[in-house]
């Protein structure tokens, strides 16, 4: 005998699980379920643990420059296994908060793996046996994977994807990272501040590709400052493991280069996870492997949304929440503005960090905008040198004619957390005379966002 | 039971206005017909007038509040024996609802009886009163909707928002920039005067073809206040507040001559005649009592541009965005200069009244636009307008249309001059005056027209008399 749901969202990430509380919010029955654990690849897998990892990197950097602040500390070391530690314990802590705030919300959680029937039945696999629900409607969030990389597949030894660099067996002495999105700088960040000697390889013209062109060559600047190679314009040709270590050809152009890694991380991307969940059977339409849905997360099959990294990009946690909210309101019938993507910001949390949000330079250009375009340095903004955070750069872009906010750029200490407001000016459609006439606070790194909206203008103060 | 006292409406279409004045405060005793309050609308100032008799037990708007809605609760009279407790609870919301009760609901109609004006004469003329997007409730859209509206000339009353709580964002004006709804002008109303400066606006481009009209209205970019007070230094000048008045002037006219076609006719009129006529009359006219009268130059004019309307129909127009309207009353206005602007009162049938009627009518009405006591009804309408600034010495100039008005009469001064005349050189009073047309209504042919005739009533005034 089934039980029947108004929603029945396969998958507990971070699209699937807020979807969830927002549903039993708005008075629907929902259920969850979860093949793995509650919080998806975000809490467990991904932007937590890593955010703790590099929290216990920047501790350890800034220490080793305590004497920049007139501060004596003599020979500090690291414990690799309690940095790891802190990390898992940070993402345990969180995802058991998940298990509270389905009780909180009355949402039934199961455990287990789903597959579609129909269009409203589900049959999941529990460790108690088959189940059947029926709900009518279904939310698929079952989210991505790390992409392999043909010829470099995880071998259990010195192939690493995101999940195997969070619990790392040992320290690498020599680390190659491939790929330079938000993933592998980041790792590469991490790494390197413990000492292992870096190598990023980015098949694109230069690192964090999704950004704009002058924020990746800020990064690429602060990077190899801080000791990490890089090689850009780059594939790896040739693989060859050893007993110890692995042999990578680098092939750069027309050279080729060997070279000796004690592990590798392979950051390329992600793939949906499609299979097995009965899309076929249902006629479900993918998009180069992606499910496809319009902008409140309706995929061809009435009653069938999907949401988060098994969609389209960006495939970002906040992305996810974002269309689990909006697919859930759009089920109970409420009217809802469809996801802009031009107004998701990206973070990423090396050093310096780097955030942004809308279009880049190129990209506003190539839209066919006139631009107006801004830029303000850290070095001019006292809060930046107090912190001793002197490299980095706040970059905005108006349409010329219209002050429309169109993108945020942003490079150096804290920038994750300053996009926010840029993010706000957009969803408020304010324009470039509410920013200039907004009152910043004195002295924090949040005024170099208005003076960069000034310089737009031609009126900067501080430089 | 209090009885709440509403804002009144000065017109049919006002929604909103000043309380510029307060004549009582909280405890005073009125009786019916005391004057309690001044309400100030772009062009008129009124007094509000108690209809019943009690004691003021509240007064909920300040003096000098702007954009006072119309029949929002504004003060609370209390009947003999009660005090201000009873009032407690009762908020200007709260107030409100209790103006539908049949004790205080002869009020506030009352009040509006009394300050309405009778509908515009024939139900045609636009109330010309209401500069754009004022007077109407808040509407709420985001910094870059609007902007993107005002750049595109579109109406933003006229577009549904889809953002929050119905809030008009950057994609609801994209939308009704693709459909091309939302053009200013579009709107529904049709009788007030947004509409009518939107039929303008819109009508502009094709109608631009005439020297004076600035094309593409859309793109007007005054110079910035920015720039306006970074080029002046502080301390400079004295800042002068904008007031209703002013603000209807400066709105109005800008629109009136950036969005009508005009062009200019100058002719001179010879006066002899019209000054013998006029000294004649005024020597036997009795000086005391109901019939006493004394014409001025002024008032021979009006009558004469009254007739010539009449003469020249084609001429006695309005352009509207659903045809021509094409009068058969001729309502002169007449331009009353007061201090900080100026009003244009309308003497309405000019073509039938009397010269003394005129002068008499039009001496009430420039005293009342003085003490600022015109009511909508005294200047809404007219077909034409006469603006004089010859008893200032000023020979010619060329005025600009007074909305929804066809044309405008620039009177320069009557002096004497050497004229030739057959061969013969002689001095003769002379004046010269300067039509402005809407090119849109009237033509140069038609135009011309217009002033022949009048130019034929002014130089041999009898011919007024048939």
């Amino acid at each position: 005998m089934s039980e029947q749901y108004d929603v029945a969202i396969i998958g507990g990430g971070p699209g699937g699980y807020v979807a969830a509380i927002k549903a039993s919010q708005l008075g629907l029955k929902p259920v969850l379920i979860e093949r793995e654990h509650l919080g998806g690849i975000c809490l467990n897998w991904g932007c937590i643990p890593t955010k703790a990892l590099l929290r216990s990197a920047e501790i350890f950097t800034t220490i080793k420059h305590a004497a920049d602040f007139g501060i004596t500390v003599e020979n500090p070391g690291f414990d690799f296994e309690k940095i790891i530690k802190r990390s898992r314990d940070v993402s345990k802590k969180l995802t058991s908060g998940i298990g509270f705030l389905m009780k909180k919300h009355k949402v039934t959680v199961i455990e287990g793996q789903a597959s579609l029937k129909d269009k409203s039945t589900l049959s999941v696999k529990t460790a108690d046996g088959n189940q059947e629900i029926t709900a009518k409607n279904i939310i698929i969030a079952t989210g991505a994977r790390a992409r392999p990389l043909p010829g470099l597949e995880k071998d259990g030894k010195f192939i690493w994807t995101y999940k195997e660099a969070l619990l790392p067996d040992e320290m690498p002495a020599r680390l190659c990272v491939i790929g330079s999105g938000a993933i592998g700088v980041e790792f590469a960040n991490f790494f390197n501040a413990l000492g292992s000697k870096v190598t990023i390889v980015e098949m694109a013209d230069r690192i964090t590709p999704a950004e704009d062109e002058e924020i990746s060559a800020m990064a690429e600047k602060a990077f190899k400052k801080a000791g990490i190679t890089i090689k850009t314009g780059s594939t790896i040709s040739n693989a060859a493991p050893g007993k110890k270590a692995i042999e990578l050809t680098i092939k750069t152009g027309d050279k080729e280069q060997t070279e000796t890694f004690d592990r590798v991380i392979t950051a390329i991307g992600i793939v949906p996870n499609v299979e097995d969940i009965g899309l076929e059977a249902l006629g479900i339409e993918l998009d180069r492997g992606f499910i496809k849905t319009d902008g409140h997360g309706r995929t061809n099959i009435a009653g069938v949304y999907a949401i988060g990294d098994v969609t389209n990009p960006p495939w970002l946690a906040h992305k996810a929440s974002h269309e689990g909210i909006i697919a859930i309101e759009t089920i109970a019938g409420h009217s809802v503005p469809p996801l802009d993507p031009m107004s998701v910001p990206g973070c990423t949390y090396t050093s310096p960090q780097i955030a942004s949000v809308g279009l880049t330079e190129r990209e506003a250009k190539q839209a066919g905008h006139k631009i107006k375009v801004g830029r303000f340095p850290f070095q001019a903004n006292g809060k930046a040198l107090a912190l001793g955070e002197p490299d980095g750069m706040i970059k905005t872009i108006f349409d010329e004619k219209t002050g429309e906010l169109l993108g945020a750029h942003m490079i150096g200490a804290e920038v994750t957390e300053l996009i926010q407001g840029y993010i706000v000016a957009r969803e408020l459609e304010t324009t470039e005379q509410e920013l200039m006439e907004t009152i910043f606070p004195h002295p924090t790194l949040s005024e170099m966002m208005h003076e960069s909206v000034l310089a737009a203008y031609d009126s900067a103060l501080h430089i | 039971m209090p009885t709440p006292i509403l804002m009144p409406a000065l017109s049919p279409t006002m929604e909103q206005g000043t309380l510029a004045k307060w004549h009582v405060s909280i405890g005073d005793e009125v009786a019916s017909g005391d004057v309690i309050a001044e309400i100030e609308t772009d062009k008129a100032t009124m007094e509000v007038e108690a209809v019943e008799e009690g004691r003021i037990g509240a007064i909920y708007v300040k003096e000098g509040t702007a954009e006072v809605a119309v029949n929002s609760t504004i003060a609370m009279l209390l009947e003999e024996g009660e005090d201000e407790s009873v009032l407690e609870g009762l908020s200007p919301d709260g107030g409100a609802p209790a103006a539908k009760s049949p004790a205080s609901s002869d009020e506030p109609t009352a009040e509006k009886q009394q300050a309405s004006p009778a509908p515009a004469p024939n139900g045609t003329a636009p109330e010309n009163t209401a500069p754009e997007n004022r007077g109407g409730s808040r509407i709420f859209a985001s910094p870059l909707a609007k902007r993107i509206a005002a750049q595109n000339n579109l109406d933003l009353a006229a577009i549904k928002g889809t953002g929050p709580n119905g809030r008009i964002v950057k994609k609801d004006v994209e939308s009704a920039l693709e459909s091309g709804t939302a053009q200013k002008g579009s709107a529904k109303q049709t009788t007030d005067g947004q509409a009518q400066i939107g039929e303008l606006t819109r009508a502009m481009p094709a109608a631009a073809e005439d020297g004076e009209a600035t094309p593409g209205s859309a793109v007007i970019r005054p110079v910035s206040d920015k720039e306006i007070f970074a080029t002046y230094e502080e301390g400079t000048y004295e800042l002068i507040p904008i007031d209703n008045m002013r603000r209807t002037v400066a709105d109005r006219l800008t629109v009136a001559k950036t969005t009508i076609p005009h062009f200019y006719l100058t002719i001179d009129c010879e006066l002899d005649h019209l000054l013998a006529a006029r000294k004649r009359l005024n020597d036997q006219a009795p000086k005391e009592g109901p019939s006493a009268f004394k014409l001025s130059v002024n008032d021979f004019i009006i009558k004469a541009m009254a007739l010539a309307l009449q003469h020249v129909p084609a001429a006695n127009a309005t352009w509207s965005g659903r045809g021509i309207l094409r009068h058969k009353r001729s309502d002169v206005a007449v331009a009353v200069a007061v201090e900080g602007g100026l009003y244009t009162p309308v003497i309405r049938h000019a073509e039938l009244k009397t010269l003394s009627e005129i002068s008499n009518e039009m001496k009430d009405l420039a005293q009342r636009a003085r003490t600022k006591k015109l009511s909508p009804a005294d200047y809404l309408g007219g077909s034409t307008s006469i603006s004089n600034l010859g008893m200032m010495g000023i020979k010619k100039f060329d005025a600009v249309i007074n909305p929804p008005h066809a044309t405008i009469l620039a009177i320069g001064s009557g002096e004497k001059r050497p004229i030739v005349i057959g061969n013969n050189i002689e001095i003769r009073n002379m004046m010269t005056v300067t039509l402005s047309c809407d090119h849109r209504v009237v033509d140069g042919a038609l135009g011309a027209e217009l002033l022949a005739a009048f130019k034929g009533f002014i130089e041999d005034p009898v011919t007024m008399l048939v």
